[in-house]
């Protein structure tokens, strides 16, 4: 019983170290560690609900915040928590059948997290267009900023249903990419090599209130608020 | 009676009851040459359309308050469904295959036996947001009665077993898409089904009887992102239990749902 706890435990701790290694946040987000089990919180905004207008309201903000990422932070740590019962009794089926609970859940722990840190205010440097090693890398993977940031709008716009549209790094070939994934799969859902650098929620949920149904808007003006800083950040851990 | 030539602009206004099947058949009547009258207006070539008209939901706007604000409709009906009808004729505009048929054969021949193509998120979703509206009605809820009621009570055990599977369904659908009792035609019972996106169904040659738009922006002015709110609200105040019965009895007509009564010689 005792060595089951501790391979347990291992386990997921390896599972949760991994899951924030991919989050990339020294933040709060990992809590408490009771009974073997990581569990995790909802992180806080490097902002307030109201900074990013008028790009994202303020409605908008503390909607997607307090009630959908917490909603996934919830379930997740519910759904970790039944694994580890099965786990532990040996249930094979249900822990197969945890599996999309896990997925759909961390996955959007996981995005949201780094959705936060990928916005940042007008007045703290949003929009600021990238400068450096990330800068260069744009443009020499799609011409310009403009080419990009067009891209990933009209991928975001083409995009049916719910999902996400990335900025991604491959780390092998040392290139930018632009991918889209469906719900709350992460971006390495889509390849084992693949850092995300920007996401961009086109779920209705995180423009519904202030755009409608007019997500071109929405994906028009969130560039205004995006930290490129940050995305620099992340890029030249990557690619020193 | 000559060849029309109706502007696209003109039908796709809301509130105009035009039946889709009834524009479709007017389109494809060829005349012979010596039948064909001027045209009164323009004198470009008369290219005939095949496209589909946006139908209104059978009852006014504000009828579904408090459960379904006007405010949601206007915008779920007037742009959301009005967008899949305008993007679903300017995507046959440019297809030379996709002519002629039903919303129904349309949706079917798009999804391409699961391998869609690009015009069937709009059909879908023109037929979907079409059979959602009617599935509704104001001082719905409630339980169905006599036949239905039985059929219900056959193949879940009971309504309240029924009602607690199809809120679970719309409840774990993650992301976008549609919860749905369905006739499935090949096991002859009821089911709940849940779908993706823009998925219905009557791909899979099954008869749906109810559904319920789980896509957010369904649900979002009115309920935020309480979707058990608007799930319950549905089922307690919305759903038309007089149309699923009408889609089953219509449906008995295709699916033999009793034993067959053979006589004994």
């Amino acid at each position: 019983m005792a060595l089951r706890t501790i391979a347990s435990r291992k386990t997921l701790a390896a599972l949760g170290s991994g899951l924030r290694a991919q989050a990339r946040l020294a933040t709060a987000a990992a809590g408490a560690y009771s009974r073997g089990l990581v569990t995790f919180s909802l992180p806080d905004l490097p902002y307030d609900y109201g900074a990013l207008e008028p790009a994202i309201s303020a409605e908008i903000m503390q909607l997607h915040h307090q009630k959908h990422h917490q909603t996934y932070v919830t379930n997740y740590n519910k759904a970790v928590e039944q694994l580890v019962d099965a786990m532990a009794k040996g249930d094979a089926p249900a822990v197969a059948k945890l599996q999309s609970a896990i997925k759909f859940n961390g996955g959007g722990h996981i995005n949201h997290s780094l959705f936060w840190q990928n916005l940042t205010p007008i007045h703290e440097g949003g929009g600021e267009p990238p400068k450096g090693l990330l800068g260069w890398a744009i443009d020499t993977d799609f011409g310009s900023l403009e080419a990009l940031v067009q891209k990933m709008n009209a991928e975001g716009a083409a995009l049916q249903g719910s999902g996400w549209v990335w900025l991604g790094l491959d780390k092998d070939f040392k290139k930018l990419v632009v991918e889209t994934t469906a719900n709350q799969d992460p971006l390495v859902t889509k390849g084992a090599n693949l850092v995300p650098l920007i996401g961009i929620d086109v779920w209705e949920h995180a423009y519904y209130l202030q755009y409608k149904n007019v997500k071109p808007d929405y994906l028009k003006n969130i560039w205004k608020v995006i930290n490129w800083k940050y995305a620099s950040e992340l890029y030249e851990k990557e690619c020193p | 009676m000559g060849s029309f030539s109706l502007h696209a602009s003109c039908l796709a206004k809301p509130k105009l009851p035009w039946s889709n099947d009834c524009f479709q058949n007017l389109n494809s009547l060829k005349l012979p040459a010596l039948q064909r009258r001027p045209k009164f207006h323009s004198r470009k070539a008369s290219k005939v359309l095949a496209f589909y008209g946006l139908k209104s939901p059978p009852y006014k706007l504000d009828a579904l308050e408090p459960y379904m604000s006007k405010r949601l409709l206007e915008t779920h009906w007037g742009e959301h469904h009005h967008g899949y009808v305008e993007g679903l004729n300017k995507q046959l505009e440019k297809s030379d295959i996709l002519y002629g048929h039903t919303l129904d054969e349309l949706v079917k021949v798009t999804y391409n036996n699961g391998n869609p193509l690009p015009e069937f998120n709009n059909a879908a979703q023109v037929w979907n947001h079409d059979f959602f509206w009617e599935s509704m009605q104001p001082g719905g809820g409630g339980m169905p009665e006599l036949g239905l009621l039985q059929q219900i009570e056959k193949d879940f055990g009971s309504f309240t077993n029924f009602k607690e599977k199809f809120i679970e369904a719309a409840l774990s659908l993650f992301g976008s898409g549609w919860v749905w009792l369905v006739l499935k035609r090949r096991e002859k019972r009821l089911e709940v089904v849940k779908t993706s996106n823009a998925v219905n169904p009557i791909v899979w040659d099954d008869i749906p009887l109810i559904s319920l738009d789980v896509w957010e922006h369904a649900y979002y002015q009115d309920y935020k992102n309480d979707r058990g709110k608007y799930v319950n609200a549905f089922m307690n105040h919305l759903v038309s239990w007089h149309v699923a019965t009408a889609r089953i009895i219509h449906a008995e007509a295709f699916v033999n749902l009793g034993e067959p009564n053979i006589p004994v010689a």
